[in-house]
């Protein structure tokens, strides 16, 4: 009955609905919804509307979409979302540098069903929207305290496109002073692909420190490329290893000495808030993921929001419009003349922002350390027991503390058994747990995979997560074959070539692969 | 009781035993212990700043609540603004899917436990490709602007050129965050040239872009329906000019729009992309934005999509449907640096909504809320114009929106809005700074929501406050 107490191991099956692709369920004539219609008055004042639409640009056919009647799309969609592990029903240890840290249900039951966000207009008059333009204020000021920076933007919708923002800050920085001659950037192997990708797609060449024997970034290779061509430096700490790098201020000492800016990537921020800032460590810029570290819910991948934040003379390059208030009444500011212009529309995503809010309202200064602090023990907790699991190996840094997460490697495992990293991961999910994290590409920890048991977990979720890897290992040595046919007790079974990319086989949408299908391919 | 006894409900080993227990486990006579990494002088020497906490779930909802009720919103206020983000209706059924737990909780789950959400973005896209009559489109973008500047990039790499054309008439803020996504070091990567249009119909001058486009052409843009509301007439004609010279036309489309108008790749177009907001989305004061990006299905353009494709394939078990990644490879999540641009987080759940949305309407519901929307504005255009001193703009036909000039009223759009407040209604955008060549003009925006009373309030209303 329930979870086992000797092995904590649960006798797990997720939904399998074997369900149908919308097309599929098409009945010709169904509705699933009826429109609002305009008056007789107005039909019969302008007509049918669509009449002075030229021909050739009038739709001369109905879109192909399928016809189902509103209970079966409800139902549909129940249950693909009963086919999902979100982390409110799984225990997301899983997804390390993500930060799966529960999203309370308060805030979410505040703002997205209070009109006075899910009905605002962004445009609306600024005294109508006094209430949200405040939230963003303060939202400012916290963030601001807990990293020292003074100035603040929530215009990015997520980390990738805070990064951008902050190459373009840096973009501009240099080219205020004239300096052109600066087109590189250098980033970390160990920092997120974003810290190498944005700035490359804002023009930039980039150079990427690989680790050296501790794990740390390679100080003499930085040391070697930093140059008069060095814009800015991105890079996390600790990085996607949980390794924090104690001589981080040697990095920014030697950037700024050749003129170069230096961003902190604060995604793996959530074991150091309210200990250590990026203030003190010397960055210029930062930028933090409001749906990890502030507990807005990752949405099956966004919408989300990135937060960047500057020192005070980078703030007339934030993009427009900046927040402010004059004691009285908070306004929109559009006149920065030297801003990067906008990188979203409107001004953020306010909905995150409330629930960014709430949560640090609701925990202030005492509650965020120790969000931090527990998030920091969780996971040396975790890491002592899966150092005991056979198999798993911990690279780098013997003997030093990690902070909020530790990317592991099967390295052992796979050469004891020739059950990998994958082979394992497909397995989890038979145990009620959702796919771990390995590690972005290119894998330089072996049959990796990165655990982040953040301040939501409970010791007895850390146990039972450490059991079901724990029983996995010895299903690799002891039957390989289970694991590596895993999954077995998920929606699906394996997919053969999980990577499909022959031109003959690519279909990203159905009307896609009926064509394949009918050429003889998919 | 010490503040570190409370126990948060958020933080289930914030109980002292427990963490006594843990750091027991772990060697460790205290937490600072655990920090031994981090030098003594990088770290806060003090508690920070923050405000006292709310602690119970009452009290902060009471709190947060009390600061949104100084908002006003779209539900106790009229409001007839637009460019970009507009009031539709929005089926119960897209909040109850976008509000399951399962669904707002999850991230990048493989294609196994997360097998729904795979399979609700895949067909998120298909539905956008019927929509769209065009096959590839891969996960979303952030909004309408941020697919706008990745079209031009595609463009720009898949025609190995250096320049695009771009209408004077588009949305300022899209212009902004293009310039900023075409830019480079000293230079723009993709340089921008702007082509007019002709302030009686809003049209593009093709005498400028026939004078503008050269072999360097990667793309020619246009908005249709545009940013100003007309409906771009030459479309067509455009995408003539555009292919003639190889370019590619983009277009940036209203996506409700296409139950009425021509989808772009029934008049040419290489690329669709825009904003789906319109599909299902509440307006979150600008968080219910999501972008498209779509092409036909040739190697040489899926090869250039930035963002993650989720492919329809088949388990090892007969007729079983799963999911694999496409060409993963392209995305700077496989390749760092040398993806196409930079992928991330972008508007997944969004996406999830607008493919449950375009379910729920069919063919049939399209069709009838462009009609609708059409109908209803084109009315409201009609009542406006017969208000003495107001005009329209533009002679074009229009979707959603259009532009109302009141120079003949001796009164701003600020001053006028400012008058409509008082009625309880936003007026339309003034967008008198963005064109002065338009005078004191306002972008009125009328979506199927609207009835006709609502309309007659407006009219009453704006009489009052122009005359």
């Amino acid at each position: 009955m329930g979870r086992d107490n000797e092995t904590l191991l649960r006798k797990f099956h997720q939904a399998r609905w074997d369900e149908e692709i919308i097309f599929e369920q098409s009945v010709p004539g169904e509705r699933g919804v009826l429109v609002p219609k305009a008056e007789s008055q107005i039909q019969d004042a302008v007509g049918d509307g669509v009449s002075v639409i030229p021909d050739n640009l009038r739709r001369k056919t109905p879109a192909a979409l399928p016809e189902v009647n509103q209970v079966r799309v409800n139902r549909h969609f129940m249950r693909l979302s009963q086919e999902t592990l979100g982390t409110d029903v799984t225990i997301d240890i899983s997804q390390g540098t993500c930060t799966m840290k529960y999203s309370p249900k308060i805030q979410e039951h505040i703002a997205t069903r209070d009109p006075g966000v899910a009905e605002v207009h962004p445009l609306q008059d600024e005294n109508t929207i006094q209430g949200i333009l405040e939230i963003y204020h303060h939202l400012e000021q916290f963030l601001q305290e807990i990293s020292g920076l003074e100035y603040f933007t929530f215009q990015p919708g997520g980390g990738a496109q805070a990064v951008y923002t902050n190459a373009s800050i840096i973009r501009a920085y240099h080219a205020s002073r004239g300096d052109h001659q600066r087109d590189e950037i250098i980033t970390t192997m160990f920092s997120h692909p974003c810290d190498a990708a944005s700035p490359a797609t804002a023009g930039y060449k980039v150079i990427t420190l690989m680790p050296d024997s501790g794990g740390y970034p390679d100080l003499g290779a930085l040391k070697a490329a930093i140059s008069e061509r060095t814009a800015g430096i991105f890079i996390t700490n600790p990085e996607d290893t949980g390794i924090y790098n104690p001589n981080i201020e040697e990095y920014v000492k030697s950037a700024h000495g050749a003129g170069a800016l230096c961003a902190y990537d604060q995604a793996n921020a959530n074991g150091m808030l309210g200990i250590a800032r990026a203030k003190e460590a010397g960055f210029d810029l930062c930028h933090f993921n409001v749906h990890k570290t502030f507990s807005a819910p990752h949405c099956c991948m966004g919408p989300a929001m990135g937060a960047v934040g500057v020192r005070t003379e980078l703030a007339k390059f934030l993009p427009t419009p900046t927040i402010e208030f004059d004691g009285q009444r908070y306004s929109l500011n559009y006149d920065h003349p030297e801003s990067i212009g906008k990188v979203r529309s409107f001004w953020g995503n306010a909905a995150i922002a409330v629930k960014a809010y709430a949560w640090i309202m609701q925990l202030g200064a005492d509650g965020l350390r120790e969000a931090a602090e527990c998030a920091v023990l969780n996971n040396n907790y975790m890491e002592k027991k899966l150092r005991e699991v056979p198999g798993v190996v911990v690279q780098y840094a013997e003997g030093k503390r990690r902070m909020e997460q530790v990317r592991y490697s099967w390295d052992k495992l796979q050469k004891d058994t020739g059950v990998g990293t994958d082979d394992v991961n497909r397995r989890l999910v038979d145990y009620g747990i959702q796919h771990y994290w390995t590690s972005h590409h290119p894998w330089i920890v072996p049959e990796p995979f990165t655990l982040e048991p953040c301040e939501s977990y409970s010791k007895d979720d850390i146990d039972e997560y450490v059991a079901a890897l724990r029983q996995i290992s010895k299903e690799a040595y002891e039957n390989p074959d289970l694991v590596k046919n895993a999954p077995h007790n998920s929606v699906v079974h394996r997919v053969p070539a999980p990577s499909i990319d022959e031109p003959e086989r690519i279909a990203v949408t159905w009307r896609q692969y009926l064509k394949k299908r009918e050429a003889g391919g998919g | 009781m010490s503040e570190s006894r409370i126990v948060y409900p958020y933080i289930p080993n914030s109980v002292p035993e427990v963490k006594a227990q843990m750091l027991k486990e772990v060697g460790a006579s205290n937490i600072t212990e655990l920090y031994s990494e981090i030098p003594e002088h990088l770290k806060i020497q003090r508690k920070m700043n923050l405000p006292e906490p709310i602690l119970d779930e009452y009290s902060l909802r009471r709190h947060v609540e009390g600061l949104l009720d100084r908002n006003q919103n779209c539900k106790n206020y009229l409001s007839f603004l637009g460019a970009g983000c507009a009031q539709h209706f929005v089926p119960a059924v897209c909040d109850e899917i976008n509000g399951r737990g399962e669904f707002l909780t999850a991230y990048v789950g493989e294609s196994y436990a997360d097998h729904g959400k795979w399979q609700a973005l895949f067909e998120y896209a298909s539905l956008m490709g019927e929509l769209l009559d065009m096959d590839i489109l891969s996960c979303p973008l952030y909004d309408g602007s941020a697919a706008v500047g990745t079209a031009l990039r595609m463009a720009a790499r898949v025609r190995g050129r250096g320049q695009v054309l771009l209408p004077r008439s588009m949305s300022p803020d899209t212009l902004s965050i293009v310039k900023n996504y075409l830019q480079g070091i000293g230079a723009p990567q993709v340089a921008i040239e702007m082509i007019n249009f002709d302030t009686e119909t809003g049209l593009l001058d093709l005498d400028d872009l026939r004078s503008k486009i050269s072999d360097n052409t990667a793309a020619v843009l246009i908005e249709n329906p545009s940013y100003l509301g007309f409906i771009e007439t030459q479309a067509e004609e455009i995408g003539t000019i555009a292919r003639d010279a190889g370019a590619d036309l983009i277009v940036q489309t209203d996506p409700i729009s296409l139950g009425a108008l021509a989808p772009p790749a029934h008049y040419g177009a290489d690329f669709a992309c825009g904003d789906f907001q319109p599909l299902g989305m509440h307006m979150q004061c600008g968080g219910g934005q999501g972008g498209f990006v779509a092409a036909h299905d040739d190697m040489k353009y899926i090869a250039e999509f930035k963002d993650l494709m989720f492919g329809l394939t088949e388990t090892v078990k007969d007729g079983e449907w799963g999911f694999g990644e496409v060409l993963y490879d392209r995305t700077s999540y496989g390749s760092r640096e040398k993806g196409k641009e930079y992928t991330g987080t972008t508007t997944g759940l969004l996406a999830i909504t607008a493919g449950v949305y375009l379910s729920l309407m069919g063919p049939k519901g399209m069709e009838e809320v462009s009609q609708t929307i059409m109908q209803k504005s084109q009315y409201t255009a009609l009542r406006i114009s017969q208000i003495p001193g107001l005009r329209l703009a533009f002679s074009t036909p229009f979707f959603k929106e259009f532009v109302v000039n009141f120079d003949d009223t001796n009164t701003s759009v600020g001053e006028v809005n400012r008058r409509l407040l008082e009625h309880k209604i936003f007026g339309g955008k003034d967008v008198s700074a963005e064109f002065p060549e338009l005078g004191q003009s306002a972008l009125y925006c009328v979506t199927e929501i609207m009835t006709q009373k609502d309309i007659d309030s407006l009219v009453q209303a704006l009489t009052a406050s122009t005359q």
